[in-house]
């Protein structure tokens, strides 16, 4: 077993022990730690499209929220467990990144990241025009109160985020790893080129947007049980676009941990501000944040560390 | 020329619009030939390059490599069959050291993986004197290195018909001259090739017949002796 395998086992034991024990009392540090980890997938998401591909997704929010209503139909339907909505909510998100995809081959830098801009909107329409998910008003979803060997749900949920959490970042870390990454990373440096070079781009491109969407999908799947309530600007809400963005762009987009360095550090930020200063701050915090990384270290905090602490990997 | 057509092109046409960029250009290379194609700016080189790589793909006539036509196959398809070509303005992947420029694109065009990439990436490295720059980031050559990494990333596709796009254009006449002994030794090594030039002095060096385009349609096919004394193509090029 590798380093990361070892870590991210002993990630899993401790989040696993906190989970099930009442070591932590207070249950606001799970609501806290949920929204950081559903970060992580999201950034992580994200970067294997913005970061890797270098095709930047401003529609995040729009997969989230179709893994969370997708979530809901499945709720209103037939009342499935937590466990059921989330791969089925990855495979619709997958399925929208499949799509996403073939909007690659028309549209390139701005272009596409406005046209996923535009996905999300026409998105949110529909969602506020479906009576079925609530519409405009809105979907209750009921949360059981307890989940054994947990006992709060909320404790439940927070663990499944984590183990969610490091699926995505190994399988960004896969990605990075393999011919398929480094194929990757020619498209992002020049498309034709790499074309030219004997490389299948469109093909890589639709693996590499169906992942993304695929895990964007599964951390939105258990959103309506985590608020209980779900009505489109929460859910399409412009601070998961944003986020997705700024929290890799932070990190350093380059490598897996970047993201999530990035989703920790302004997630812990953005929960503290929540609580001590207001929550309207949040985005405020992320834009300055953005502006200074973007002006001042483009290749985040893991380029920072690489250039001080030599090319470590 | 005798021996067999590796590329054969036949009415050959490419439209923007309403601008006519080839006009059912008929053309073929043989078989470890060294093909100059020139012509003044403007006149579909560049083009019929781009339609030969399948970087435009809407064109209509048939090209065929070894015999097999090509149709609506993706450049990557081509590249795979044997077709390599390099960029005008050099296109190397910006964020990538050279080796590493070389190292992906022998792992997708031939698939060889591991040691086997590695040895290859090495021998294209020598082979092309890059070796003193292997670590080095692309984006950091100086010119004739990135011509050089150009050629090092369409050789390390193991071509068989390689079309070199003004691999020398703003290059001094020493470093034209290097380029044209590394074209040559990969010409002995049985690579067909294509050039596209506008130093004359290189193309009637290195061509054993030379193909001439004027506004998408070809003036001249023949010895380069016999292609500049050609009335035409001194029309094309110098006009009236």
């Amino acid at each position: 077993m590798t380093r990361f395998w070892i870590g991210a086992v002993a990630v899993i034991a401790a989040g696993l022990l906190l989970a099930m024990t009442d070591i932590i009392a207070n249950s606001f540090w799970f609501f806290a730690a949920y929204v950081v980890l559903q970060y992580v997938v999201l950034a992580t998401a994200w970067n294997i499209m913005g970061g890797y591909m270098g095709y930047v997704n401003f529609g995040s929010a729009g997969f989230f929220a179709i893994g969370a209503y997708t979530a809901i139909v499945m709720y209103n339907l037939i009342k499935a467990p937590l466990l059921v909505m989330i791969p089925l909510s990855g495979v619709v998100c997958g399925l929208m990144g499949l799509g996403m995809g073939y909007l690659t081959l028309r549209l390139r830098g701005v272009y596409f990241a406005i046209g996923t801009l535009a996905l999300a909107v026409v998105l949110e329409t529909l969602m506020v025009n479906w009576d079925y998910v609530g519409g405009a008003t809105g979907a209750y979803v009921i949360r059981p109160r307890e989940m054994e060997p947990f006992g709060d749900y909320v404790k439940f949920l927070t663990f499944v985020m984590l183990v969610l959490a490091v699926i995505a970042v190994a399988a960004a870390r896969w990605v990075e790893r393999a011919k398929f990454g480094r194929g990757l990373h020619a498209i992002r440096d020049d498309e034709l080129a790499a074309e030219c070079a004997g490389i299948p781009t469109l093909r890589l491109k639709l693996i590499a947007t169906t992942l993304s969407g695929f895990l964007m999908g599964v951390a939105g799947a258990p959103f309506p049980l985590y608020v209980g309530f779900v009505e489109p600007v929460s859910a399409f809400n412009l601070a998961y676009a944003v986020n997705a963005i700024a929290m890799p762009m932070i990190g350093g987009t380059t490598m897996w941990a970047g993201p999530v360095i990035g989703a920790l550090l302004l997630g812990t930020a953005q929960q503290i501000a929540n609580v001590t200063i207001s929550s309207e701050l949040n985005l405020l915090i992320v834009g300055l944040v953005l502006v200074l990384f973007v002006t001042l270290a483009p290749e985040g905090i893991v380029g920072l560390v690489r250039k001080y602490f030599g090319r470590g990997r | 020329m005798t021996g067999e057509a590796i590329l054969e092109v036949r009415g050959l046409t490419m439209r923007f619009g309403g601008f006519v960029a080839l006009d059912s250009v008929d053309a073929e290379v043989f078989e470890g030939e060294r093909l100059g194609l020139i012509g003044p700016n403007g006149s579909g080189k560049t083009t019929m390059i781009n339609c030969v790589s399948g970087a435009l793909g809407n064109y209509s006539g048939t090209v065929r490599f070894r015999g097999r036509d090509l149709g609506r196959l993706k450049p990557h398809q081509r590249t795979r069959l044997g077709i390599a070509r390099s960029f005008q303005i050099p296109r190397p992947f910006r964020s990538q050291t050279v080796r590493e420029n070389l190292a992906i694109t022998i792992e997708y065009a031939t698939g060889a993986a591991g040691a086997e990439r590695d040895d290859r990436a090495e021998e294209v490295l020598q082979s092309m004197g890059l070796g003193p720059r292997a670590d080095a980031i692309s984006a950091g050559l100086t010119q004739i290195e990135m011509r050089k990494l150009e050629l090092a990333r369409a050789l390390a596709a193991r071509p068989q018909l390689l079309i070199s796009d003004e691999a020398m254009a703003g290059l001094s006449s020493n470093e034209v001259d290097e380029l044209l002994e590394i074209l040559f030794a990969l010409n002995e090594s049985g690579v067909t090739i294509v050039m596209i030039e506008h130093i004359m002095r290189a193309v009637m060096r290195f061509s054993q017949r030379i193909v001439v385009l004027d506004a998408g349609k070809k003036i001249a096919d023949g010895e380069p002796d016999a292609v500049v004394a050609d009335p035409g193509v001194e029309r094309a090029y110098l006009g009236d």
